[in-house]
C-alpha cells in the first residue's frame, strides 16, 4: 500500500512496523511530527507513547524500556539533543538489549533553531552509529532496520533526518502494524551499573562495535555506488537529490555513491569506489563528516584521487543546500559554465518576518511588563518559544535569548553583577517544566533578587500545541512552598491588573514571581473581536506602534480591524479616544 | 511538473500542497513536496513545493523551472517570482496581507506596483481576488480552496475532481459546502482565461 507521508510520519511508521514499546518525545521543530503521529497510533497497538518533560528524561525512560529488552523510540530536534547528551554519552557505554533508536532532527538554515549543529558529529563524538535518510521513503526503510541494528550491536543507533527529510512529502510504500511482542524482562547483572572500572572496559567494547557496525555498514543498501567514468561525486542526506538533478541539468553522468550511514564510514566501499577515480567532488550539508573521513582514508591507503568539498571551498559548511548551490560547486568542479537564469527584478517588497499572532497573551504580558519597567532601567531576558517573537519591535521586549531555560539563570547572572538593575525573567510554562525547575531551585535556595514571568498559555505553542506537565501541575505552589513569597496571578488580556502585578514583583527586593495565565488563541474559538469606530478614530497611531497586532492596519487616516482579530481588547485598553471596541462577533 | 505554492502564514498552503499531493498519489504519480513549518507559520512568507512525476529529485524546486506558481498573496508571488521558469503560469490572489512591518512604516508595500510587475514579468498571469469570492463562499478561511478552484483550470496531471475530494478529505466535514462553494468560485474566475 502507497501512503503520502511526511518524512517525520514515515519515521513513525517505520517504528511502529517495527513493534516498538515505548515512544517518548520533547517537541521541537524539525521533529515534532515523529512522535504526534506516533501518538495516533499508541491506542491501537498498545504501546505508551508520552509528551516528556523534556530531551533527557525522554531518553532516560526509552532507556529503560530497552533495557527490559522492549523497543523505544525518542526523537527530539538537535538541541535537544544536547539537554539528553549527558544520559546518551554514558548509554553508549552501558549499551541496551532491546532496540533503541534515537530520532535527531537537524535544521540547516536554520529555519526554526538557535544552532547549524550536525548530529552525524556528535554521533561520532558518542560512538553510536548513525543513518542519514535522503527521502522520507528511505527515512522509513531506516527507522525499521535501525531497531534490528541496535540490538545487533547492542547499542542505541541515531536515525538523522534534516528539515527537507522531515517536513517533505512522498509517497511511501509500506508495510503492515506490528503490534509490541512480550518483552524478555530486566535481567539484574553489574553492567547496567556504570561504574569506573566497567566504563574502562566497556569503552574498549563501543571502539569494537565501531569496527563491527563498519563491516555491517559496507554491505548496507544505503550505500549504493554507480560507476560513469572516472569523476565522481560522494554525497549523502538530503543532497542525494539535488546531485541528481544537477547531473541532469548539466547533462553530465558522473560516478556517483550514495552515503546512507555516514558514520561509521563503510571504508571497503568508500576505497573500491575511490579506486575508479581521478578526481571527486564531495556534497554534504553542514560539516564534513563524510569528507573528513574520505580525506583520512583516501591517505591512509595512498588512494591517488583528487578530493574536493567544503575543505577547498567548493562547497560552505554553512546554510541549507539546495539545486542551485550543488549546481554552481558541481558546474565549477568540472570547469563548465553555469550561468543561473535572469529573473526581472521586483519591487520593494515588504519584510515580512514571523509575527506574535493577533489575540497572543503575550502581547499584553510583554506590553504590561514594559509599562511598569517604565522609567526604571530594567533587563528583560527572553527564553525559548512563541515569546521569543517579542524581541521584534514594535514591542522590543527582550533583551536576551539563548537557550532553554537560559532566561532563569542568564538573569540571576545579570543581577549578581549589576545588583542596582533589576532583572525579569520570561519563560513559557513548557519551556519552566523542560529546563526551568533546577533554575528555579537556584534562584530560591539563593534568594536572588529576581523577577519570573510565567507567560502560561497551556500548551508548547511554537511547535504544534504539545501538551506540558504544567497542563496539571501547579508551579506557583511549587514556588511558594520553596519559599518565594511574592507570587501573584493576572491575566495579561487585562493590562490594568497586569500591570499592577508587574510592578509589585519589580518592587519586590527578593525573588519574585508573576504567573501570566490566559490560553493560546489558536486553541480557542473567541467569540468576540474588536472593532473601530473611524469617528473617533484620530489616526494617532498608538495602538498600532505600540502592539504590533497583525489584525490592525491602516486604511487611510485611521486604523482598522482584520477578520483575524480575536477580540483581546488590549487595543481597546490603551486606545486615548476610545475608538477601539471589544464586542461579540 | 513543478508547482510553487507561496504566501503567508496561517493562509492554509499547507491543506493546498497536500491536497495536491494526496491527489498526485491518487493518480498513481510519483510526488514530493516540501513546506513551511515552523516559526514562520506565525504570519511569515511561507512556501510550499511540489513536484510531481519526479521521483529521483529533492523537494526543492530549482530556480526558474516551476511551471506554475500559486500565490494566495500578490507581495509573495514577486518574492518567488524566480522560481517560475520561462513560459511558466502564475495565479495570483491580488488582495494583500499587510504585514506589521508596513504598519509600522518599517518597510513599504506598493500593491499595485507589485502586480503590474507581475502583469509584466509573467508570460501567463492569472489574477483574482480571492479573498473576496472566498468571502462570498462562506469564510475568509476558505480562501486556499478558491485557489485550489483556480488552479484547476491548468493543466494539471490530477483532475480537477480528485483536487477537490483529495482536499475535503484533509478538511473538517462540517465546512465542506462552504469550501466546495470556495473552490467552485475559484474555478470560475477562470473560466475561459486559461491557456
Amino acid at each position: 500500500m502507497k501512503m503520502l507521508l511526511m518524512g517525520n510520519e514515515a519515521i513513525a511508521r517505520g517504528a511502529v512496523e517495527a513493534g516498538i514499546h515505548v515512544a517518548t518525545s520533547y517537541p521541537g521543530t524539525p521533529a515534532s511530527e515523529v512522535f504526534a503521529t506516533l501518538a495516533r497510533y499508541a491506542p491501537e497497538l498498545g504501546f505508551y507513547a508520552e509528551w516528556s518533560v523534556n530531551e533527557k528524561v525522554a531518553v532516560e525512560l526509552a532507556a529503560g524500556a530497552a533495557y527490559a529488552g522492549g523497543r523505544a523510540i525518542v526523537s527530539m530536534k538537535q538541541m535537544g539533543l544536547n539537554v539528553a547528551s549527558d544520559a546518551v554519552m554514558s548509554l553508549a557505554y552501558i549499551g541496551v538489549k532491546g532496540g533503541l533508536v534515537l530520532v535527531v532532527a537537524d535544521d540547516p538554515g536554520p529555519h526554526s533553531s538557535q544552532t547549524e549543529q550536525d548530529t552525524r558529529l556528535f554521533a561520532r563524538f558518542a560512538g553510536l552509529p548513525v543513518l542519514d535518510p535522503s527521502s522520507p521513503a528511505e527515512a522509513y526503510t531506516m527507522t525499521k532496520y535501525a531497531f534490528d541494528l541496535s540490538e545487533e550491536l547492542g547499542l542505541p543507533v541515531i536515525l538523522r533526518p534534516t528539515t527537507r527529510c522531515c517536513h517533505a512529502c512522498q509517497d511511501v510504500e509500506v508495510g503492515s502494524l506490528l503490534p509490541p511482542r512480550p518483552v524478555p524482562g530486566f535481567t539484574r547483572s553489574p553492567d547496567w551499573v556504570i561504574l569506573p572500572s566497567l566504563s574502562a572496559r566497556k569503552h574498549r567494547w563501543l571502539v569494537e562495535q565501531e569496527e563491527r557496525a563498519r563491516l555491517l555498514f559496507n554491505e548496507s543498501p544505503f550505500n549504493t555506488a554507480t560507476l560513469e567514468g572516472r569523476t565522481g561525486v560522494i554525497t549523502g542526506g538530503v543532497s542525494y537529490g539535488y546531485v541528481v538533478e544537477t547531473m541532469d541539468q548539466l547533462g553530465v553522468r558522473l560516478s556517483l555513491l550514495k552515503i546512507g550511514t555516514p558514520y561509521p564510514l563503510p571504508q571497503e566501499k568508500v576505497v573500491e569506489f575511490l579506486a575508479h577515480l581521478d578526481q571527486v567532488l564531495i556534497v554534504e550539508e553542514q560539516e564534513p563528516v563524510i569528507e573528513e573521513q574520505v580525506i583520512r582514508l583516501a591517505w591512509r591507503q595512498l588512494i591517488p584521487c583528487h578530493i574536493s568539498g567544503k575543505h577547498d571551498n567548493f562547497l560552505p559548511r554553512t546554510g541549507e543546500f539546495n539545486v542551485d548551490i550543488v549546481r554552481s560547486a558541481l558546474a565549477r568542479f568540472l570547469g563548465m559554465k553555469s550561468t543561473p537564469a535572469s529573473v526581472p527584478a521586483p519591487p520593494e517588497l515588504p519584510q515580512r518576518a514571523p509575527t506574535l499572532c493577533a489575540g497572543c497573551p503575550h502581547r499584553g504580558s510583554f506590553y504590561a511588563f514594559k509599562r511598569a519597567a517604565r522609567g526604571r532601567d530594567v533587563i528583560f531576558a527572553g527564553d525559548i518559544g512563541c515569546y521569543t517573537l517579542g524581541a521584534a519591535p514594535p514591542l522590543k521586549a527582550l533583551d536576551t535569548c539563548l537557550c532553554m531555560g537560559a532566561s532563569l539563570g542568564l538573569a540571576q547572572g545579570l543581577a549578581r553583577t549589576e545588583p542596582q538593575r533589576r532583572v525579569v525573567a520570561f519563560i513559557g510554562d513548557s519551556t519552566f517544566f523542560h529546563a526551568g525547575l533546577p533554575a528555579l531551585a537556584n534562584i530560591a535556595y539563593h534568594r536572588a533578587p529576581v523577577t519570573i514571568a510565567v507567560l502560561d498559555n497551556g500548551t508548547t505553542a511554537m511547535t504544534g500545541h504539545q501538551p506540558h506537565p504544567g497542563l496539571a501541575l501547579d508551579l506557583a505552589a511549587v514556588a511558594r512552598a520553596w519559599g518565594i513569597t511574592c507570587v501573584l496571578e493576572a491575566d495579561p488580556y487585562n493590562l490594568e491588573a497586569t500591570v499592577r502585578a508587574a510592578s509589585r514583583a519589580l518592587a519586590e527586593p527578593g525573588p519574585s514571581l508573576v504567573l501570566l495565565r490566559r490560553s493560546c488563541p489558536q486553541l480557542t474559538a473567541s467569540d468576540r473581536c474588536c472593532t473601530v469606530d473611524p469617528s473617533l478614530c484620530t489616526g494617532c497611531g498608538l495602538c498600532l506602534e505600540e502592539l504590533g497586532c497583525p489584525a490592525m492596519s491602516w486604511e487611510k487616516d485611521h486604523v482598522t480591524i482584520g477578520p483575524n482579530c480575536n477580540g483581546c481588547g488590549l487595543c481597546a485598553q490603551i486606545c486615548p479616544a476610545g475608538a477601539l471596541r471589544e464586542v461579540r462577533k | 511538473m513543478n508547482i510553487i505554492i507561496a504566501g503567508v502564514g496561517g493562509q492554509g498552503i499547507i491543506l493546498a500542497s497536500r491536497a495536491l499531493a494526496e491527489a498526485a498519489l491518487e493518480a498513481g504519480l510519483a510526488v514530493r513536496t516540501a513546506e513551511t513549518i515552523g516559526m514562520a507559520q506565525r504570519e511569515g512568507a511561507v512556501v510550499s513545493h511540489v513536484r510531481i512525476g519526479l521521483p529521483d529529485y529533492g523537494p526543492l524546486i530549482p530556480r526558474a523551472t516551476a511551471d506554475i506558481l500559486l500565490a494566495f498573496e500578490p507581495g509573495e508571488a514577486a518574492r518567488h517570482l524566480a522560481c517560475l521558469r520561462k513560459g511558466g503560469s502564475a495565479v495570483v490572489a491580488t488582495s494583500p496581507v499587510m504585514p506589521v512591518s508596513v504598519s509600522l512604516g518599517a518597510s513599504a508595500y506598493d500593491v499595485d506596483a507589485v502586480l503590474r510587475f507581475l502583469e509584466g514579468a509573467v508570460e501567463h498571469p492569472y489574477f483574482l481576488d480571492a479573498a473576496a469570492l472566498a468571502r462570498e463562499a462562506g469564510s475568509i478561511k476558505a480562501l486556499n480552496m478558491v485557489m485550489l478552484g483556480a488552479l484547476s483550470r491548468l493543466d494539471l496531471p490530477v483532475g480537477e475532481q480528485n483536487l477537490l475530494e483529495a482536499a475535503l478529505k484533509l478538511l473538517p466535514p462540517q465546512t465542506e459546502t462552504v469550501n466546495r462553494r470556495a473552490f467552485a468560485l475559484g474555478r470560475q474566475a477562470l473560466e475561459g482565461l486559461e491557456k
